[in-house]
C-alpha cells in the first residue's frame, strides 16, 4: 500500500482552497457585461393566470427583457421532463402534466415561477419584477396528501392474531445545501455555442435534458460546467426551470445569472409520506408478512426523478434486513399545490426504513420481546437472498453489526442508566434501527425494465502524462464529498504514485466524457469501480510498454509499488520511465499504439446493499437526527409554506446534535471490482427510527410524530397521562 | 432593498431633528432587525438615520446601586464587560445568549427595547429588573415603557440614550429557545431586591412582555421554587403558532419560572 493509498489517513486535497476562501463556486463566476435574472414567483398555491402584463416592467431602468411562458412557447422551448416512467397497477402510465420552465395558464404552488426579468443589476431586475401586473384568479388549493386522495399477503395476515399496526407520517424536509442553487449562462454568437455554469450534481444529464428535451441548443453546442458546488443532497440533481432560462443565455446575447435566494420555494423538497403499515408475526415472533399503504406527496409537478422515489426506491426496501415471506405495498402518489418533492438524501430508503424499524420495535413491545432479539430472530442469514420486493441481497452479516452496536452502546448497562436518570426525574429510552439500503442504483438493464429513462453506469478515463502524473476524468461529481482525495487515493494505491501527482477532473462536459453524476451513494461503488476498470486497462498497457523497455516477455512483467520488473531478471523500470516511453513510442508498430490513456464505462451487476446499525458518515447522522427532532416543512390549508425561512424551519446546528460513536463491520460487496458499498446516505436513513424508537421507549407511548420537538413530546405525555415536570 | 437616503448625525439633537423632519424615517442602531427586513423588501424607509457616529451613546457604568448601559452598547460588550459580570451577572449571560456572535457584535440594547419584539430577551430583563429607560426627553419606568407587541411608550422623535438597571440581590433568566430562530419561545426573568420581587415573561404573551403578579405574590412569602409549585398561568392571551401552542407556552412559563428562581438562589435544578 502506498503511503497515500486506500485506507491511508490523508488530508483532503480540496479542503485547502475551500478553507482559505479560494473555492470557485458558480456565484464567483463573473462574465464581462453580465446581466442578472430575477424570477417572479406565484404568491398563490393555486391560481389561474388570467393575464400577465410586462409592458411597465420592460421599460424600467436597466431592463434588457422580460420573458413569460408565452415567450418560451413561441420559441418552441420544450418542457421539463421526468426521467422515470411509472405505470399504475392497471397498467396505465402515470399522469403527468406539462411543466414549462415558466408557468403558463396557471400556477400550482407558492413559488412557481411565471416570469423572469433580465436586467443590468439584480436590484433593477427586482424593481422591474414588482411592476409586472398579473391578474390571478385564485383557485382552491390542496396541501395535504391524505386529503388529496383517499387494499397473497392478506392470507398471511388472516392466519395470526399478532399484527402490529402503525400510522406513520414521514415529514416533509427542505434540503438546504449550504450553497444555494445558482446558474449563469453565456452565449457566443460567433460560434453559436452556449455555456451554462450550474450547481448541478450531474452536468452531463443536465446537458442532455436541456439539449434534447427542452431543445435549448444542440448537445454539441452546449457546455455545462459544474464548478465547486457546496452540497447537494439530491436537490441539485434535477433540472429546474431557472436553469432552462439560464441555458438560453439571453436574447440580448449577454450572460445572465441568478442565484437562488428563495431555496425554500424553489428547490425540490423531500419525503412527505403518509403510511398505514401492518406487520404480522407468528406466535414466536417470526415475521409472516408486511403490508403498507402509502400516500406520497409529489408536489405540484413531476420533477426529474420524482416518480421513482416513492415507488421503486421505496417499496423495494421494505424487507429490511429480515426474512419476510410476504410483502405488499401500495402507493398513491398524489399531486398537491406544494413545491415538487423529489430525491433527498436517502430518496425513498429513509421512508422504507422508518416503516420497517418502527414496526419491529412496536411489535417487540406488543409481544413483550426484546427488540434486539426480535430482530436477530428474523435476520436473513443465507445469501444471495431474494426478497419479495424485487431486490436480491448479495451479501450481509446483520448479526455482526447488531452485536457490535450493542457493545458500543453498552446495552447491558442500560437498565442501570435508566434507573439513575429516574432518580433525577428524567425519562430514559433506547431505540434500535437495523437499516439496509440499495446504493449505486444499477444495473442499467434492470432499472430500464422498471421504467427508468436513463442507464445508471458511470464513466472514467485515466490519462497518464508523459511525466508520469495522472489525470482522472470522472463522470462522478463531487460537491463536498471529497472525491478529489478518495479517487486520487485509489489511483495512488494502484499505480504506486503519491496523490499529489493525481488530479481529478470532473464537472465539465467539454472535458469529461458522459457520466451520470453523483447521487444514490454511487460514486464509490460505481464511479470508483469505473476508475478501477480503467486502471486495470492502464496497467495492462503499461506492462506492454515495460516489456519493451526491459526486453522481456509481456507475460513476465510484474507491477508492484510503482515499479515494473521482469520475473527472473535484475532490471526494473519505474512508473515515470514507462509513462515517458509510452509517448516517445519508439516501439510503435502494428502491435502497440503510442500513448497511455484508457477509459471505462462501468455498469454494475447489482445494487450494493450496505447495512448496519449505525451509519458511517457524521453529516448523514446530522440529517438523520434533524428529521426526527427538529426539521419539518409545514404548509397551511391554503398551500402557504409556513416554514418559509430558517426563522421557522429548524436547520440542525452542531449544538443540536448528540455526540456519536461510529464503527463498522465489513462484508465485501461481490458485485463490483472494489467490493465497496455506498455510504453517503446511511446516517440519514438509519437514524430517524432509532431516535423515535428511543423517545417512545422513554415516554411509554407510540403516539409521537416527527419532528419530536419538546412540545410534541410534552403533548404526547399529556395525552398518555404521564405528566412530567419536564418542559 | 429599496433606495434610501442615509443620514449620519453627530449628536442626539441632530438625530432627533431629522426624525422630526422626516415622518417616515427610521433610526438605525445595530440593524439586526431593520436591515434583514429591508433586504426582504418588507420595509422600505426612504430615510435612515444612523446612530453609530453619535458620541456618548455607548458605555457601561456602575454607580452606587445602579448599572447604566448606553443605548448603542453592543450585546457582545455587555456580555464580556467585567462591570456587568460583577454587578448583574445574569445580564451579561442574557446578552451572550442573543442571536449568534455576528448578531451580538452589531445588535444594541437600545435597538432591542425600542423594537420590543415579543420574543426578544432585553424587554424581559428591563421589566424583570425594574429598569428605567432614559431618552432625550424624559425617564420612563420599564413598567410604563412596554405597551404591546412591537410597541413602546416612545413618542415621535424620542430617542433612547441609556438604560439604567437597579442592582438586584438575586436574579436569573431562563430562556427556552425556538429551535429554528433561536429566539425565546418563552423566557422568564426573575429578580429580588429587598421586598421588590419581579417575574417578567417574554415570548409567551400575545401582547408582548408581561409580569406575572400571581407568581410575584407567591414568591414574596418565600423566594424559592417551592413557592411556585403547582402554579400555572392561563393559556388565554398566550401566543400560539407551530412552535408552541398557547397551552404549551403557559406550561413553560411555570417550568421556567421555577428553574429561574432555583438559579437565582444558587440551587439550580439539574
Amino acid at each position: 500500500m502506498s503511503a497515500t493509498g486506500i485506507g491511508a489517513a490523508v488530508r483532503r486535497k480540496e479542503d485547502h482552497r475551500f478553507i482559505i476562501g479560494t473555492g470557485h463556486y458558480t456565484h464567483d463566476i463573473n462574465r464581462p457585461g453580465q446581466a442578472y435574472a430575477y424570477f417572479l414567483r406565484s404568491p398563490h398555491a393555486h391560481a389561474a393566470i388570467k393575464s400577465i402584463d410586462v409592458k411597465a416592467a420592460a421599460q424600467m431602468p436597466g431592463v434588457l427583457t422580460v420573458l413569460t411562458g408565452a415567450d418560451l412557447a413561441a420559441d418552441k422551448i420544450g418542457n421539463l421532463i421526468c426521467g422515470w416512467m411509472i405505470h399504475s397497477k392497471d397498467g396505465t402510465p402515470m399522469k403527468m402534466a406539462p411543466r414549462p420552465a415558466l408557468a403558463t395558464g396557471k400556477v400550482c404552488h407558492v413559488g412557481d415561477p411565471l416570469a423572469v426579468v433580465i436586467a443590468e443589476t439584480l436590484a433593477q431586475a427586482r424593481d422591474a419584477a414588482e411592476k409586472i401586473a398579473v391578474d390571478y384568479e385564485v383557485l382552491p388549493a390542496v396541501a395535504d396528501p391524505a386529503a388529496a386522495q383517499k387494499k397473497g399477503v392478506d392470507a398471511a395476515f388472516r392466519s395470526t392474531k399478532q399484527v402490529t399496526k402503525l400510522d406513520i407520517v414521514n415529514n416533509r424536509l427542505v434540503p438546504n445545501a449550504i450553497e444555494p442553487r445558482a446558474a449563469i449562462g453565456d452565449y457566443d454568437s460567433g460560434t453559436g455555442s452556449f455555456t451554462l455554469w450550474n450547481t448541478t450534481q450531474n452536468p452531463h444529464v443536465a446537458r442532455l435534458v436541456i439539449a434534447a428535451f427542452v431543445c435549448m441548443a444542440p448537445e454539441h453546442k452546449l457546455r455545462v460546467i459544474a464548478p465547486d458546488v457546496g452540497g447537494g443532497f439530491g436537490s441539485k440533481i434535477f433540472i429546474y426551470p431557472e436553469e432552462v432560462r439560464r441555458a438560453m443565455g439571453v436574447q440580448a446575447c449577454r450572460a445572465a445569472g441568478e442565484v437562488g435566494g428563495r431555496s425554500f420555494l424553489a428547490d425540490a423538497h423531500g419525503r412527505d409520506h403518509v403510511t398505514h403499515a401492518e406487520m404480522a408475526f407468528d406466535a414466536d415472533g417470526k415475521i409472516l408478512g408486511l403490508r403498507a399503504k402509502t400516500v406520497a406527496n409529489l408536489g405540484a409537478y413531476m420533477s426529474t426523478f420524482s416518480s421513482s422515489i416513492p415507488t421503486y426506491l421505496y417499496a423495494t426496501l421494505l424487507s429490511g434486513q429480515y426474512e419476510m415471506p410476504q410483502i405488499y405495498c401500495e402507493v398513491d402518489a398524489v399531486y398537491t399545490n406544494t413545491v415538487p418533492v423529489d430525491a433527498y438524501r436517502g430518496a425513498g430508503r429513509p421512508e422504507a426504513t422508518f416503516v420497517v424499524e418502527r414496526l419491529m420495535e412496536v411489535g417487540a413491545r406488543e409481544m413483550a420481546q426484546d427488540p434486539a432479539e426480535l430482530r436477530r430472530k428474523n435476520f436473513i442469514r443465507t445469501f444471495p437472498h431474494q426478497t419479495p420486493v424485487i431486490m436480491t441481497y448479495d451479501t450481509g452479516d446483520y448479526g455482526a453489526s447488531l452485536k457490535k452496536a450493542m457493545e458500543l452502546a453498552d446495552r447491558k448497562g442500560f437498565g442501570k442508566r435508566k434507573r439513575e436518570s429516574a432518580r433525577h426525574g428524567k425519562l430514559r429510552g433506547i431505540g434500535f434501527s437495523s437499516y439496509i439500503e440499495a446504493c449505486g442504483i444499477a444495473p442499467s438493464q434492470a432499472v430500464g425494465s422498471l421504467g427508468a429513462g436513463v442507464g445508471l453506469w458511470e464513466s472514467a478515463e485515466v490519462r497518464v502524462n508523459p511525466t508520469g502524473s495522472v489525470e482522472i476524468l470522472t463522470g462522478s461529481h463531487t460537491h463536498g464529498r471529497g472525491h478529489e482525495t478518495t479517487f486520487a487515493q485509489l489511483a495512488s494505491e494502484r499505480l504506486g504514485i503519491p496523490i499529489d501527482n493525481v488530479s481529478i477532473v470532473h464537472g465539465d462536459t467539454d472535458k469529461v466524457q458522459f457520466g451520470m453524476g453523483t447521487y444514490g451513494s454511487r460514486s464509490g461503488a460505481v464511479g470508483m469501480s469505473a476508475l478501477a476498470k480503467a486502471l486495470d486497462k492502464i496497467e495492462a498497457k503499461a506492462k506492454k510498454v515495460a516489456a519493451y523497455i526491459l526486453e522481456a516477455a509481456e507475460g513476465d512483467i510484474e507491477f508492484k509499488d510503482g515499479k515494473f520488473s521482469a520475473a527472473g531478471m535484475d532490471k526494473s523500470a519505474a512508473w515515470g520511465d514507462v509513462a515517458l516511453n509510452a509517448y516517445i513510442a519508439h516501439f510503435s508498430g502494428q502491435e502497440l499504439e503510442p500513448g497511455l490513456k484508457e477509459g471505462s464505462f462501468y455498469d454494475p451487476t447489482n445494487f450494493t446493499f450496505p447495512a448496519g446499525v449505525e451509519g458511517r458518515v457524521h453529516d448523514g447522522v446530522a440529517q438523520g437526527v434533524g428529521q426526527p427532532l427538529y426539521e419539518g416543512a409545514v404548509y397551511d390549508e391554503h398551500g402557504q409554506l409556513v416554514t418559509g425561512s430558517f426563522m421557522d424551519y429548524a436547520m440542525p446546528r452542531a449544538d443540536h446534535l448528540p455526540s456519536m460513536t461510529v464503527d463498522t463491520t465489513v462484508t465485501r460487496c461481490p458485485s463490483n471490482p472494489l467490493g465497496i458499498k455506498g455510504c453517503g446516505e446511511a446516517g440519514a436513513i438509519a437514524a430517524p427510527p432509532a431516535v423515535i424508537n428511543a423517545i417512545t421507549d422513554a415516554i411509554g407511548t407510540e403516539e409521537l410524530a416527527m419532528p419530536a420537538t419538546a412540545q410534541a413530546v410534552w403533548a404526547a405525555l399529556q395525552k398518555s397521562n404521564r405528566i412530567a415536570e419536564a418542559a | 432593498m429599496y433606495a434610501f437616503t442615509f443620514h449620519r448625525p453627530q449628536t442626539v439633537r441632530q438625530a432627533a431633528s431629522l426624525l422630526a423632519k422626516h415622518e417616515d424615517a427610521k433610526l438605525l442602531a445595530g440593524g439586526q432587525t431593520l436591515l434583514p427586513t429591508m433586504k426582504l423588501r418588507l420595509a422600505g424607509p426612504p430615510q435612515i438615520i444612523d446612530m453609530s457616529l453619535i458620541e456618548g451613546l455607548s458605555g457601561i457604568e456602575q454607580s452606587g446601586r445602579s448599572l447604566t448601559i448606553g443605548a448603542m452598547t453592543r450585546h457582545s460588550d455587555v456580555n464580556t464587560s467585567p462591570v456587568v459580570q460583577q454587578a448583574i451577572p445574569v445580564l451579561a449571560q442574557l446578552a451572550g445568549m442573543i442571536g449568534d456572535p455576528a448578531v451580538r457584535h452589531m445588535g444594541t440594547i437600545g435597538g432591542s427595547i425600542a423594537n420590543n419584539d415579543p420574543n426578544a430577551d432585553y424587554p424581559a430583563a428591563c421589566l424583570g429588573l425594574g429598569a428605567t429607560i432614559i431618552t432625550n426627553k424624559r425617564r420612563i419606568k420599564a413598567d410604563d415603557f412596554f405597551t404591546g407587541m412591537f410597541s413602546t411608550a416612545l413618542e415621535p422623535a424620542e430617542i433612547i440614550t441609556k438604560v439604567s438597571f437597579p442592582i438586584p440581590k438575586k436574579a436569573a433568566y431562563q430562556k427556552f429557545r425556538n429551535q429554528a430562530s433561536r429566539f425565546a419561545l418563552v423566557g422568564v426573568f426573575v429578580s429580588k431586591r429587598g421586598g421588590d420581587i419581579r417575574v417578567a415573561v417574554t415570548g409567551a404573551g400575545s401582547n408582548g412582555v408581561f409580569r406575572v403578579s400571581s407568581f410575584e405574590q407567591a414568591l414574596k412569602k418565600r423566594f424559592s421554587p417551592k413557592s411556585l409549585e403547582g402554579m400555572t398561568i392561563p393559556a388565554d392571551g398566550m401566543n400560539s403558532d407551530i412552535h408552541g401552542s398557547a397551552e404549551y407556552r403557559a406550561h413553560l412559563v411555570g417550568v421556567l419560572a421555577r428553574r429561574a428562581v432555583a438559579d437565582a438562589i444558587g440551587k439550580p435544578i439539574a
